[in-house]
Order: C-alpha cells, then sequence, then structure tokens
C-alpha cells in the first residue's frame, strides 16, 4: 500500500513538471473553435498568408514545413525570431496584417510538429533571469503565475503555463490574429510594468527561453485563445 | 483585403442536406471604440450579406455591429444540383466583398 502511495506520488510529480500547452486551460467552446479549420477565424489569415507567399516567397522557397518548429534561432549570436527572419528580404510591420498571415501560414505548416529550440545554456540566462525578475506595480515575475499557480483561478480566467505554442494566435479579445510579443505585451501591461519593445533585446531573450522551456510540446498555430 | 473561407463537403448525395459553413474577415467595427490617441474609430460593419446558389437566393441576412469581429455563419441547403455558390457582402464605407465556391452533387 505504502508503495503505490509513493508511485501516486511520483507520477503526480512528474504531471506537474510537464508542460501543458495553453488549449488544455481553455474552455470547451474555445477548443471546438481552435480544432475546426471550418469555423477557426485564425485560418483566415494563413490563407492570407498561402496568397502573400505565392506572391513574394516562392521564387526561393518551396515547403515550410518544420520550419517554424526551430524559432527562435540564434544566427551569428543574435537571436533570431520567426518574424523577423519572414522580414529578411522585405521589412514588414510588427502586427501587420501581411506579417501575421506569412507567420501564421508558415507556423501552420508544422501544426502538430514538437517544438525543438536547445540553444547553449548561457545563451537562455538573460531570458531566464527576467523569466524570474519582478516587476511593474503589481510586482509579479512571470513564474508566480506560468510557473507556481497555473491551474489555479485568476478572476475569470484559469492561469494557463504561458506556452508560446500555439502563437501567432486569434485572441478572443484582441477579435484578430495577434503575435506572441504582443500577447507578452499584454501580460506586462497587466502587471502594469514597462512594456518591452517589439523586437528589442528584452523581448527577444524572452522569446528565445519561452521557445526552450516550450520544447516538445506540438506547434497549434493558428490557436484560438481568450 | 476581403477574404472569406466557404466550408462545404466535397461532394454531395442529390437531396442530401449540405451544412455550409461561412467566416468572413472583417473587423465589424462598431463606432464606439478609441484608437490610442483617443479619436474615435468610425463604424464599419458588414450590413447586408447574401448567399447564392445557382442564381438562387438561399440567404439573406442583415448584419450590424452587435456582431463579433469575423462574423461566423452557418446554413443549410438541400444539394439538387451542381452549382456555384456566390456569396456577396456590403459594408458600411460600401465596400462589396464577394467570395465563390462550387457544390458538386452526384446523381
Amino acid at each position: 500500500m505504502k508503495q503505490y502511495l509513493v508511485l501516486a506520488a511520483l507520477i503526480a510529480c512528474t504531471a506537474q513538471a510537464q508542460n501543458r500547452s495553453g488549449l488544455e486551460f481553455a474552455s470547451e467552446e474555445i477548443r471546438r473553435l481552435q480544432a475546426s479549420d471550418a469555423e477557426n477565424p485564425g485560418m483566415l489569415w494563413v490563407d492570407q498568408g498561402a496568397k502573400l507567399f505565392a506572391q513574394k516567397c516562392a521564387s526561393c522557397h518551396v515547403s515550410m514545413k518544420g520550419v517554424a518548429t526551430r524559432y527562435p534561432a540564434l544566427e551569428n549570436g543574435r537571436i533570431v525570431t520567426l518574424e523577423a527572419k519572414i522580414s529578411h528580404k522585405e521589412a514588414f510591420a510588427y502586427e501587420s496584417d501581411e506579417l501575421l498571415a506569412l507567420t501564421a501560414y508558415i507556423a501552420n505548416q508544422s501544426r502538430g510538429m514538437p517544438i525543438k529550440v536547445s540553444p547553449p545554456a548561457e545563451k537562455l540566462d538573460a531570458g531566464k533571469k527576467a523569466y524570474y525578475q519582478r516587476r511593474g506595480q503589481m510586482n509579479l515575475a512571470c513564474a508566480h503565475c506560468h510557473e507556481q499557480n497555473w491551474g489555479k483561478r485568476l478572476g475569470a480566467e484559469t492561469l494557463s503555463q504561458g506556452q508560446p505554442n500555439g502563437y501567432p494566435a486569434y485572441r478572443l479579445e484582441w477579435q484578430k490574429m495577434g503575435s506572441l510579443e504582443r500577447r507578452i505585451r499584454a501580460c506586462m501591461f497587466g502587471l502594469h510594468a514597462e512594456l518591452p519593445a517589439y523586437g528589442s533585446d528584452a523581448m527577444l531573450e524572452l522569446e528565445l527561453f519561452l521557445a526552450a522551456r516550450a520544447s516538445g510540446l506540438p506547434i497549434e498555430t493558428p490557436a484560438v485563445r481568450r | 483585403m476581403a477574404l472569406a473561407r466557404i466550408d462545404l463537403p466535397h461532394e454531395a448525395r442529390r437531396g442530401e442536406l449540405v451544412e455550409v459553413r461561412i467566416v468572413i474577415q472583417h473587423p465589424m467595427e462598431t463606432g464606439f471604440r478609441r484608437a490610442p490617441q483617443g479619436e474615435r474609430v468610425p463604424r464599419n460593419a458588414i450590413h447586408s450579406l447574401a448567399c447564392r446558389y445557382d442564381g438562387a437566393e438561399v440567404l439573406r441576412a442583415k448584419l450590424s455591429t452587435g456582431i463579433a469581429a469575423n462574423p461566423f455563419l452557418r446554413l443549410f441547403l438541400r444539394a439538387t444540383h451542381s452549382g456555384a455558390l456566390d456569396l456577396r457582402w456590403l459594408d458600411d464605407d460600401e465596400v462589396q466583398g464577394a467570395a465563390q465556391t462550387r457544390l458538386v452533387v452526384s446523381p
């Protein structure tokens, strides 16, 4: 009996440490919306991205399957997000429909494939530090909600682990597609903290850490979130 | 960019009831929101929409600002013969949107 209890406790511990997608914390209706391509409004951006890709990218690139699993990547020591990589030829504005559409289309081709981001440990230090750094008038770090208290309620919402695997995602609050950077800024706004600028070092370091932390989780783009 | 997705079964049998699912990319601005600098965002919502099946109207809808952005509509129609499904809508900016697809009916 005692052995069984120890075993049960061990299983509970590993379950606790496991990565869980934001989808698992979403309501039944939202999960249904995400599951059906005919109803998921994020597919509008995927469609638009397919058109743009054919126009602007298809002369060099063919399949983008699996590409999104490797981003953010390190290039000559610098952190490059999928959005930044897409802008390598023609610079698109952050959160423009064009950039969101192309990112969604490319990430969608890796849907179901696990995130594989494993940079050298020293490259993660800055992002990790930011993740555990208290900030804003709320004086909270990312970890306080998304590591120590996920699964519990915060007002009407269930705290998720804050995993990035569904982004760019369609958020009902935004009534449109949005990037991970926009989502991170929304979190910082809630903390009454300074918002890191789009594409800034602070943002990139945090994104790299989040992707490494989410390694193994399947990509869900276009995810639907509240 | 006016964009819509129309979802149909690949093929329907004659006389079958077919489910059509439509998602239209549109902001459905209420006119009550303000931009970051405080200026009003003008109302712009789809106000009328119609769907024709081989020329015959099968759906006409009046939409308004109470409907969320990127509206989703579902309709059922009786598959009688193969034909074009033609969706058209008009918003407050008098911008006409359109999307077409084809319903294939096996005899």
